[in-house]
């Protein structure tokens, strides 16, 4: 099994586009969007999907107030500053509670229930070139990596079951729990940056936590004409840290013509220079 | 609100990279430029960058920590009590080969176990998850940023510190985590007013929705800044005229904001005419609270 996990620390740098021209390079391709809080790519592969499944983030604490007692109790015990009192009655606010359940096992009268928190989904379907497992973090969850476990864990079921050996997936920004379930596994990590400030600093955030797994980085400097002397300093300081760049894309506006008609730029533009280099990329990754 | 020299400003968007700490930068440095008193805080505790584009003294730094528990293992009994209180599965228990072994990295410092342990075997250590730093620009300014320790599980703590930070006196701008998870939540929750940054993309559109859907959900004032416009096509205008959502402001896609950005360089210095503009901003919010 090849995984292949695109990256970058900050958001925006483009590794859905990239993860987009990927899955549309060869067929039997999977393709696992592990950016649950954030999803985008099932905009161009434009999946039909024939597997959809609640996922359940979490529990929130919920008072009856027929049967509170009004003791107050909770909201001493309430670690995430949850419980407050309301006009001399307890309140949860569903935004802070954590789901740690403490509240309703410690409540002497047990009228605290814990409803799961159920409206996240995750998807599998098919799309041109392959198969896709999606989801939907519902707004608010807590994006701890659990949703994140299940589509990658499902892309390699797909993967064992099809015979197909790539994975694509395409990561969250950030360096948290939803990151280090994505890499978890992998082959390889592909960071893409910009030649910003912010871009080059969220690269090494980003390196540093990659080092830790077993798994090859790479770079790709996306948009590199926009500053090219910023594009240099990351090459020089990539290759300082034997950290290989296996690619400089320049900017350019047809990638968001592609995404406006649902196309990767591998589709929409086969012969530019950004096609070209992502293909030249590809190789590299996949040795083909 | 009649006095909106205090007021609380979240910048926001669901996409990363569509512009959040360009406005933020430029919003926070246009406002001291005017003489009034201002904190930024970066808030996207995961990627933090906003301390990038300005210089100052170094003011304070302190460590974010949480709790974890330690289990004392010659007066635990392995009851497994704590094991079935973690909501977290925390704590990984092997009764008959008297094993008992937190993993840190997945509690999340809620304290039910310390509540279960009848034997008084649990007591509590503090661990490192980031840090909270200050850096003062000049008098009139501060930036307050929260910084996750890379490969910490949560950055909600550490965003809630910095948060705590803010005197309750003066302006602020808090710079939010992409996405619509609970980090943001953390972030928008103490905020009078969000401005969501997007841009005219299939993409932009797609995750401005979202957290559109999300802050009426949370009953937040809000508005819209298309960043990169020029770039895409036009379903986000409609979109907002459609549903009715203020529109802030408007910024075009130029290579020149792009190298400015990306050298860490601020558009309100280079490019007098934003001043202005992010000045203007500020009213149009103020003026929207007032309704």
């Amino acid at each position: 099994m090849n995984e292949i996990v695109i990256l970058s620390g900050k958001g925006g740098t483009g590794k859905t586009s990239l993860s987009a021209a990927f899955a549309t390079i060869r067929n039997n391709c999977i393709v696992a969007d592990c950016d649950v809080d954030g999803a985008d790519l099932h905009l161009i592969l434009q999946p039909e999907n024939y597997i959809n499944e609640k996922f359940i983030t979490g529990h929130k604490a919920v008072i009856d107030f027929n049967t509170c007692t009004n003791c107050k109790l909770c909201v001493d015990y309430c670690r995430f500053e949850a419980i407050s009192v309301q006009n001399e009655q307890e309140f949860i606010s569903e935004t802070s509670c954590d789901g740690c359940k403490l509240c309703s096992r410690i409540c002497p009268s047990k009228s605290i229930q814990m409803v799961p928190s159920d409206k996240s989904i995750w998807y599998i379907g098919n799309y041109r070139k392959g198969l896709m497992v999606h989801a939907r973090l519902f707004p608010g969850e807590e994006n701890s990596g659990k949703l994140v476990n299940v589509v990658r864990e499902n892309a390699r079921k797909i993967s064992n079951e099809t015979g197909w050996k790539t994975i694509i997936i395409d990561g969250p920004p950030g360096t948290g729990c939803a990151v280090i379930s994505s890499i978890t596994g992998a082959n390889t990590a592909i960071i893409v940056t910009e030649p910003t400030h912010s871009g080059f600093h969220d690269m090494k955030r980003i390196l540093d936590l990659t080092s830790n797994f077993k798994v090859r980085s790479c770079v790709v400097i996306n948009k590199f004409d926009l500053n090219e002397s910023i594009s240099d300093k990351i090459e020089g300081w990539c290759v300082e840290n034997s950290i290989p760049v296996i690619g400089k894309i320049a900017f350019d506006e047809q990638i968001v013509a592609a995404m406006i008609n649902c196309q990767s730029i591998i589709e929409w533009r086969p012969e530019s220079e950004a096609s070209k280099e992502i293909i030249s990329i590809y190789k590299i990754i996949f040795n083909d | 609100m009649t006095d909106r020299s205090n007021i609380k400003i979240a910048v926001a968007s669901g996409k990363g990279g569509t512009g959040k700490t360009l406005v933020s930068t430029n919003l926070f440095w246009a406002v001291q430029n005017a003489g009034i008193p201002v904190s930024l805080v970066d808030c996207d505790a995961e990627a933090p960058n906003a301390a990038l584009f300005f210089s100052g003294n170094f003011f304070v730094s302190f460590p974010v920590t949480q709790n974890v528990p330690v289990i004392d293992s010659t007066s635990c009994v392995f009851c497994g009590k704590c094991s079935e209180y973690c909501n977290y599965n925390a704590i990984v228990l092997l009764p008959a080969n008297h094993f008992i072994q937190v993993v840190e990295d997945l509690c999340h410092d809620c304290g039910a176990c310390i509540i279960a342990c009848k034997y008084g075997a649990i007591t509590e250590k503090v661990k490192r998850i980031g840090s909270v730093q200050s850096i003062q620009p000049n008098n009139l300014t501060e930036i307050i940023e929260a910084r996750a320790d890379v490969g910490v599980f949560s950055p909600v703590p550490v965003i809630k510190k910095a948060i705590k930070e803010v005197s309750n006196k003066y302006l602020a701008i808090f710079d939010s985590p992409p996405g619509i998870s609970c980090p943001f939540i953390a972030t928008v929750y103490h905020a009078d007013f969000v401005i969501l940054v997007t841009e005219p993309t299939p993409f932009g559109l797609h995750d401005l929705k979202l957290s559109a859907e999300t802050l009426q959900h949370l009953n937040k004032q809000f508005g819209v800044i298309v960043n990169r416009a020029g770039l895409g096509n036009v379903d986000v205008y409609d979109w907002l005229r459609i549903n009715k959502i203020p529109m802030l402001m408007e910024i075009p896609f130029d290579r020149e904001i792009a190298r400015i950005y990306s050298e860490g360089l601020l558009l309100v210095e280079e490019k007098p005419a934003y001043q202005i503009r992010f000045i203007e901003l500020l009213k149009t919010i103020g003026e929207l609270l007032q309704r």
